[in-house]
């Protein structure tokens, strides 16, 4: 392989069609909030856990719904239950019991 | 919808483009690039479709590169395309025509800026007498030379040698159209079908016999990008977006892609091999890779030029299958020789891109 000084960069295409997203169709049966979410933020923006930890709720449940999942559970072991993202979400989801299903279901 | 109706919609798509009597202008890097290309269309122009058609070897550039890259103010590239305008005035011309897309967009955006701004076209009236004792003249009508091939392509195909056929199968050829972004992006109602439903690669291959190829990102940029190749280490950008195309396309099986900017081709011809040399990826058909064509270098195949004197030798990527398919014959000793004879020097051959 030559060296030409500059290299490909990976494409940020989602191809929603290819991905597996059985889990998610069940947590959606489980907890129909789940599709709720606007990803407006105010739940990582409120998060005491995602001041020291990469524990983002928002960007956790976009990627469960294309199906990318194994690069963002790992955050949710950061999760302390604190339940504050409940209280500030504007579409009014039990994200704490959203969180416990997501564990439940994923198998984290 | 009723067919009328689809009628009158793509009536508002039409550009008008005057028959006769244009002032041409050359591009800076197709001359570099594909060599072939201009002399082809200026000898189908004047020889084979008896128009006239006047350049003069006192253009300069329309300084898009160094406009487009930050190196010149906006007024100084105003003030050089004034003298190109003065310039077809001087000659008695009306209608301007060029050969670089990006120039095409810088002429269409300046005139635009001038009818807006009327303060800054007188301004830059007075540069231009300041600098060069010359009075600008704007064009009445301005095109790219892809419309005026575009125009005759009906007149072509009544003349035509080849069509864009596989003579192996009887097939079309399956065609990927490219058009430049510069073409109809900026100003959509500057080019043949607007910037929603370009058509004028698309209705030369339909008339030349071909198969236009509609896939995902048929529209999304080549990536030459004036800022991203310049700087070495941007090239990566330039050269994924490229990627992307490909692998969109990649599935279509397509034969062949036709162009109309300088540098879409060019970077389309060239990625391929520097993927290729990166990754081990091959596109097209036996690791041949897809071959990227001027729409004047598939006029010129179609009316039977000669594939040599047309610089089909200068791609990287190899024409001979698809001339191959065409039913062109060629000798394949005459491949590197220039015009006196004398063998010029061969390329390298790379690594993984099968070349002839």
């Amino acid at each position: 392989m030559i060296d030409f000084g500059y290299s490909l960069t990976p494409s940020s295409t989602i191809e929603i069609d290819d991905a597996d997203l059985s889990l998610f169709d069940e947590l959606c049966a489980l907890e129909p909030d789940a599709i709720k979410c606007m990803s407006c933020g105010s739940c990582a923006a409120s998060c005491t856990a995602g001041v020291f930890t990469d524990v983002n709720l928002r960007k956790v449940l976009l990627c469960l719904q294309r199906g990318q999942q194994e690069d963002v559970l790992p955050q949710l072991k950061s999760c302390m239950l604190c339940g504050k993202c409940y209280i500030v979400c504007p579409r009014g989801i039990n994200t704490r019991h959203l969180i416990l299903s997501i564990c439940k279901i994923y198998n984290i | 919808m009723i067919f009328q109706g689809k009628q009158k919609i793509w009536s508002d798509y039409q550009k008008e483009i005057p028959d006769d009597h244009w002032f041409y202008v050359r591009s800076c890097i197709r001359q570099g690039f594909f060599p072939g290309s201009e002399v082809a269309f200026l000898d189908i122009c004047r020889n084979k479709l008896e128009k006239d058609f006047f350049e003069t070897e006192h253009h300069t550039t329309c300084g898009g590169i160094a406009y487009h890259a930050e190196a010149l103010p906006q007024e100084t590239m105003m003030t050089i395309i004034a003298r190109q305008f003065a310039l077809m005035g001087e000659h008695g011309y009306k209608n301007y025509v060029c050969s670089c897309i990006t120039s095409f967009g810088l002429y269409t955006e300046v005139l635009e800026d001038w009818r807006t701004f009327p303060d800054l076209e007188a301004k830059i009236r007075e540069h231009l007498w300041k600098s060069c004792r010359r009075e600008l003249t704007k064009p009445e009508y301005l095109a790219h030379a892809s419309d005026i091939i575009y125009k005759f392509r009906n007149e072509i195909a009544a003349r035509a040698k080849h069509r864009l056929v596989n003579k192996f199968t009887g097939e079309p050829l399956r065609v990927v159209e490219h058009i430049g972004c510069h073409y109809s992006k900026m100003f959509p109602s500057k080019g043949v079908g607007g910037a929603e439903y370009p058509y004028v690669l698309a209705g030369m291959i339909d008339s030349w016999a071909g198969e236009v190829i509609d896939y995902p990102e048929r529209r999304h940029c080549c990536g030459f990008g004036f800022r991203q190749y310049l700087v070495k280490a941007n090239r990566g950008y330039s050269m994924s977006n490229t990627y992307k195309k490909f692998e969109s396309m990649e599935p279509y099986k397509p034969d062949m892609i036709i162009t109309n900017c300088p540098g879409c081709p060019y970077f389309m011809d060239r990625w391929q091999y520097v993927i290729a040399e990166q990754t081990g990826k091959t596109y097209g058909e036996n690791g041949y890779g897809i071959p990227v064509f001027t729409y004047e270098e598939v006029a010129g195949l179609v009316l039977g030029y000669d594939p040599w004197d047309l610089g089909l030798q200068l791609h990287q990527v190899a024409v001979e299958p698809l001339l191959d398919k065409m039913g062109i014959k060629y000798n394949k000793k005459d491949k590197y020789k220039g015009k006196g004879g004398k063998l010029l020097q061969m390329p390298e051959f790379p690594m993984n891109i099968k070349c002839c």
